[in-house]
């Protein structure tokens, strides 16, 4: 008998290998840091992820740990997605924790680990893969969203986010062994492999219902409709930069792992899972928008508009060409800048306890601190997807995918989705620049680390928004391939 | 002069940044920010002297943008003589706007200034795209600057009318957007320039489902009725350079976007809808006419005259022949100095009375004659009396209607002239002539320098135009030839409708039979028009005989 070792390949898990490395020597270092020096292991935890980005190659593609992972453009881009996401995560973290009396430094390395299985999920090759990653990043983020154990929301958020997270995952799991069974592999080149061309596997009953069940545990992590119903109570308690990671990683992590999973493994079920997506599209972004447009609460406005996002990022998914998807990488990437820019804001306008969050608190923040009101309504503009800014060229590219593929309709509603959020970002910049302060926003103070994150972030917005040319290039060439 | 509409575009840009890091001084802001908009007015006369009276597009500049994935947009920019009358309207208008709210706005004049000067950038952009992207692009832009001048620095109902304003032109140009997206996949790859478009030949029924939804979006930026009702309250609450910008130049924009991107991109289905745009615009004649009668604040007068006026625009570029779409564009630059000036004549005596209720005025002419002499002649303007622009405007509309398919709505819209100088003249009455019984306004001070000196041009133009207005219709004129031929023809082509219809004028007064033998396709008429001469050579049209 012969018992041939897989070819492992570390290179194709560089980064992910680099973070869990700081990560564990971080849990080591944070026992000798006092508590009001946790900040150190801040810097630690972003120079393990700057060196984390220096480790992504681009244009290679190789398979790795006998076809576990993959490491090519796809991954690159959303492996940058999340470095960028945990940065300016960390960056806003120290000044909010500080402010409400929990810096425990465990937070950094949850954020690493996080970071380091939604890595794995954008390279998973294997639905094995996808499942470790998958729970790798969400035990982590059960822990982060409960993080501030005094707030009664935040442990509200902590077991809501758990409860739902492990029935979610038992869709997927559920879903992952109805596939196997049916085609007897868990490695999605192979998956697709045996459906093609096989009427028995391909029309059988098992196969289907398995796609179903795994879209159905995808939709519950990317928070689409009618799966989104955790989103808003667990964006609303935990801890505003954990939203904001939230919002943005995961949701991109969860994206990455669907697109690869359904465009390389079920090609075969193109027309039937293409059109679930629709219908998944236009719940995601409808329903999004209109609770949003009744939200007081800016958090809770900010989780049904990500929501609404979602459905924009599927409708892209719906028409899943080039444009489509590139447009996907593209939209992905810039939300992360855009709703983590408008999160940092959040985070030092908010007061002790989460205090401070309600639209009408904003009022007159454009006479008192003329700066941030401009950076949110940079973000804001771009998150209701007006030129010139990332957030506009990222919907035209999912839209154009959309009306290339025939989906005109699907195109009209998400068009009219965006009419009516320019409603709800307007009303911020209403109460900004258009009614009298009540405050003078004396507790507003602004670190330099929060200035990075600030800064990053608009420049991520404007940037491509006028000059889109690399980014777009970028995301072309990094398109999920068997 | 390679770059001089980029030059003209961008220097407004150029202020906006210098202005952000420029200290909160109210004078120097105002001033660099009025020294920016002249200079920028100064280059753009250059584009006058330069400008040849020929059909082509102008000072193009073609500069690769965006390339990624299989799309392709370029920095395309050019103007022709239908573009370049509005891009001056618009740098002529700009410094006139910054003067008129010279004392009136007083707080964060930063942002005011750097909001003014962010819109020109949007609204000069629009104008000279070529590109359809980039169009939409400056188109959106507008938006943002124009929503913080109305909601910031207007009125009581300020927020109401700002979001309103920017909920409603968003809805109309994101469905444009979807519409953009179809025509250019429709006509394969490439980019996006607007003179590939015109030649896709797209069939009339995906023409009218396209044509409806740039049509929305340019009716509501007029405004047509019903989509009318954003413009009173935008207007009522803006500031007064607010106004003066909106009227004179953002409800071009509208008028504009039919005639560069509606028409020639879809000239079936602007046939098709002729007659429901031109029912539209009667009524808004008609109805915005007799709304405006019945206002109390001069301030709703006027927008609802707004209304009124662009209906004419629109009976007039419906015609499409050479009178109706020369008064169509010169009535856009009549509307936006007339109604721009009698915007600022409302913000005059807002500023000195705070109340804009016509039964808070009356004999005001004893008190303030120079203000009395201004007003006048701007009404005169307003209602098109000879002598002054509105005038001859009005006049080639109507002409150009009645010798189109549109003549029985060109007679009702007829009755617009006539309602309008009841309910200007009669608003006038009321508020300069009478008995001076309010004691409030005899303490009212006549115009100071600054309000005539921005008068001064506009009452310049008003006669210039009313007198002399050659030198503006010669160099539309190839423009709007060479749009009719892209009106008339695909539809020629498709419908196989004698050549008749395309219209020239003295062919069409000879034999009125003509118009109406549209309808039965493929029966030749008779008597070809000298008209079929200005066809190009191996034209479909000979095909279709």
């Amino acid at each position: 008998m012969e018992l041939a070792l897989p070819q492992l390949n570390f290179m194709t898990i560089m980064p992910e290998i680099v973070l869990s490395v700081v990560a564990m020597a971080l849990l080591l270092v944070n026992v000798l840091v006092k508590s009001e020096e946790k900040a150190y292991l801040g810097y630690l935890s972003l120079a393990g992820l700057v060196g984390a980005l220096f480790t992504v190659p681009w244009g290679e593609k190789i398979s790795g740990f006998g076809e576990m992972v993959i490491q090519d453009n796809f991954s690159s881009f959303f492996t940058v997605i999340f470095i960028l996401c945990a940065v300016m995560t960390i960056l806003i973290s120290d000044g909010y924790f500080k402010k409400e009396g929990c810096n425990h430094g465990e937070l950094y390395p949850l954020i690493l680990f996080a970071t380091v299985g939604m890595m794995f999920m954008a390279k998973a090759t294997d639905l094995m893969t996808v499942f470790l990653g998958l729970e790798v990043l969400s035990v982590a983020l059960y822990v982060l969203a409960g993080f501030n154990r005094d707030n009664i929301k935040s442990n509200e958020a902590g077991l809501k986010y758990f409860l739902l997270g492990c029935f979610s995952t038992g869709f997927l799991l559920y879903g992952m062994a109805l596939i196997y069974g049916a085609t007897g592999t868990t490695k999605i080149v192979r998956i697709a492999a045996m459906a093609s061309g096989n009427g028995a596997v391909a029309n059988n009953m098992m196969f289907l219902v398995g796609m179903l069940l795994m879209a159905t545990g995808f939709s519950f992590k990317i928070a689409a409709a009618p799966f989104h119903m955790w989103t808003p109570d667990v964006y609303e308690g935990a801890p505003t930069p954990i939203t904001a990671f939230m919002s943005a990683g995961p949701k991109a992590a969860g994206f990455a792992a669907f697109l690869r999973v359904f465009i390389i493994a079920l090609p075969t079920l193109t027309v039937q899972w293409s059109d679930l997506l629709w219908i998944l599209a236009v719940l995601t972004m409808t329903t999004g928008n209109i609770i949003a447009l009744s939200q007081d609460n800016i958090k809770r406005m900010l989780a049904y508009s990500s929501i609404a996002h979602a459905g924009y990022a599927l409708v892209g998914f719906t028409a899943h060409n080039a444009s489509g998807v590139s447009g996907i990488l593209f939209y992905l990437l810039s939300y992360t800048f855009m709703n983590i820019g408008a999160f940092a804001i959040i985070v030092i306008i908010g007061k002790k306890g989460e205090a401070n969050n309600n639209v009408q608190d904003y009022a007159g923040l454009g006479v008192k601190r003329p700066v941030l009101a401009l950076c949110l309504s940079i973000f804001l503009f771009s998150l209701a997807g007006i030129p010139p800014t990332a957030g506009f060229i990222g919907k035209f590219y999912l839209f154009a995918g959309a009306v290339q593929e025939g989906y005109i309709w699907l195109a009209i509603i998400g068009v009219l989705n965006s009419a009516a959020s320019v409603y709800y970002y307007l009303r911020v910049m209403v109460f900004m620049y258009m009614k009298n302060p009540e405050e003078d926003f004396s507790w507003v103070k602004l670190t330099p680390a929060v200035m990075l994150c600030i800064l990053i972030a608009v420049a991520g917005v404007l940037i491509p928004g006028i000059i889109p040319n690399s980014v777009l290039n970028l995301a072309a060439i990094s398109l999920p391939l068997p | 002069m390679d770059y001089i509409l980029s030059l003209i575009t961008f220097i407004p840009l150029a202020g906006v940044l210098l202005l952000l890091v420029m200290p909160r001084n109210n004078a120097m802001l105002r001033g660099v920010a009025l020294g920016v908009s002249l200079v920028t007015f100064i280059v753009s006369i250059g584009l006058i002297c330069e400008f040849k009276t020929i059909a082509d597009y102008q000072f193009v500049e073609n500069i690769p943008w965006i390339k990624a994935g299989s799309f392709q947009m370029n920095y395309h920019v050019g103007i022709d003589g239908i573009s370049l009358w509005l891009v001056i309207l618009t740098t002529f208008i700009m410094p006139i706007a910054i003067l008129s709210t010279w004392t009136a706005v007083e707080e964060k004049v930063k942002e005011y200034m750097i909001c003014l000067l962010l819109l020109q950038v949007g609204m000069l952009g629009a104008f000279i795209s070529l590109d359809l992207f980039l169009f939409y692009i400056f188109w959106e832009l507008m938006l943002i600057p124009m929503y913080f001048i109305i909601g910031i620095w207007g009125g009581k109902n300020r927020v109401y009318a700002a979001v309103k304003f920017f909920i409603y032109t968003m809805v109309g140009s994101l469905l444009m957007l979807v519409a953009i997206m179809y025509v250019y996949f429709k006509a394969g790859a490439g980019d996006f320039d607007i003179t590939r478009f015109y030649s896709i030949g797209l069939d009339p029924a995906t023409q009218t489902w396209l044509f409806l939804a740039f049509a929305l979006a340019f009716a509501i930026k007029v405004p047509m009725f019903p989509l009318h009702t954003w413009l009173p309250d935008a207007h009522t609450e803006a500031p007064t350079a607010g106004s003066v910008i909106l009227a004179a130049v953002l409800l071009k924009m509208g008028t504009y976007g039919f005639v560069r991107f509606a028409i020639p991109l879809f000239p079936d289905a602007t046939a098709r809808f002729t007659p429901l745009i031109a029912t539209l615009s009667v009524i808004g004649i008609v109805y915005a006419s007799l709304v405006a009668m019945m206002q109390e604040d001069v301030k709703k007068l006027v927008a609802y005259s707004s209304v009124a006026h662009l209906g004419f625009v629109m009976i007039g570029v419906f015609a499409l022949n050479q009178q109706g779409i020369a008064g169509g564009m010169l009535q856009m630059i009549n509307h936006g100095i007339s109604t721009g000036a009698l915007f600022l004549i409302v913000g005059f005596i807002y500023e000195r009375r705070h109340t804009r209720l016509i039964t808070d005025f009356g004999g005001l002419s004893k008190q303030m004659p120079i203000f009395a002499t201004i007003f006048m002649i701007v009404t005169f303007s307003s209602i098109g009396l000879p002598g002054t622009n509105g005038f001859v405007g009005e006049f080639l509309v109507l002409l150009g209607g009645f010798e189109s398919k549109l003549r029985v709505w060109t007679i009702i819209a007829s009755s617009g002239v006539i309602l309008s100088a009841v309910y200007m003249l009669w608003m006038f009455q009321r508020v300069m002539f009478g008995e001076l019984s309010n004691p409030k306004n005899q303490l009212l001070k006549d115009l100071n320098v600054r309000e005539i000196v921005i008068m001064v041009p506009l009452i310049v133009m008003i006669f210039v135009m009313g007198i002399y207005p050659k030198p503006f219709i010669d160099r539309m004129i190839p423009s709007i030839d060479k749009l009719i031929i892209q009106a008339k023809k695909t539809q020629v082509a498709q419908l196989v409708v004698p050549a008749s219809v395309i219209d020239n004028a003295a062919a069409v007064v000879a034999s009125p039979s003509a118009e109406h033998a549209v309808p039965a396709a493929g029966t030749a008429s008779p008597d070809m028009p000298d008209g079929h001469s200005i066809l190009p050579a191996g034209h479909p049209a000979g095909e279709s005989k």
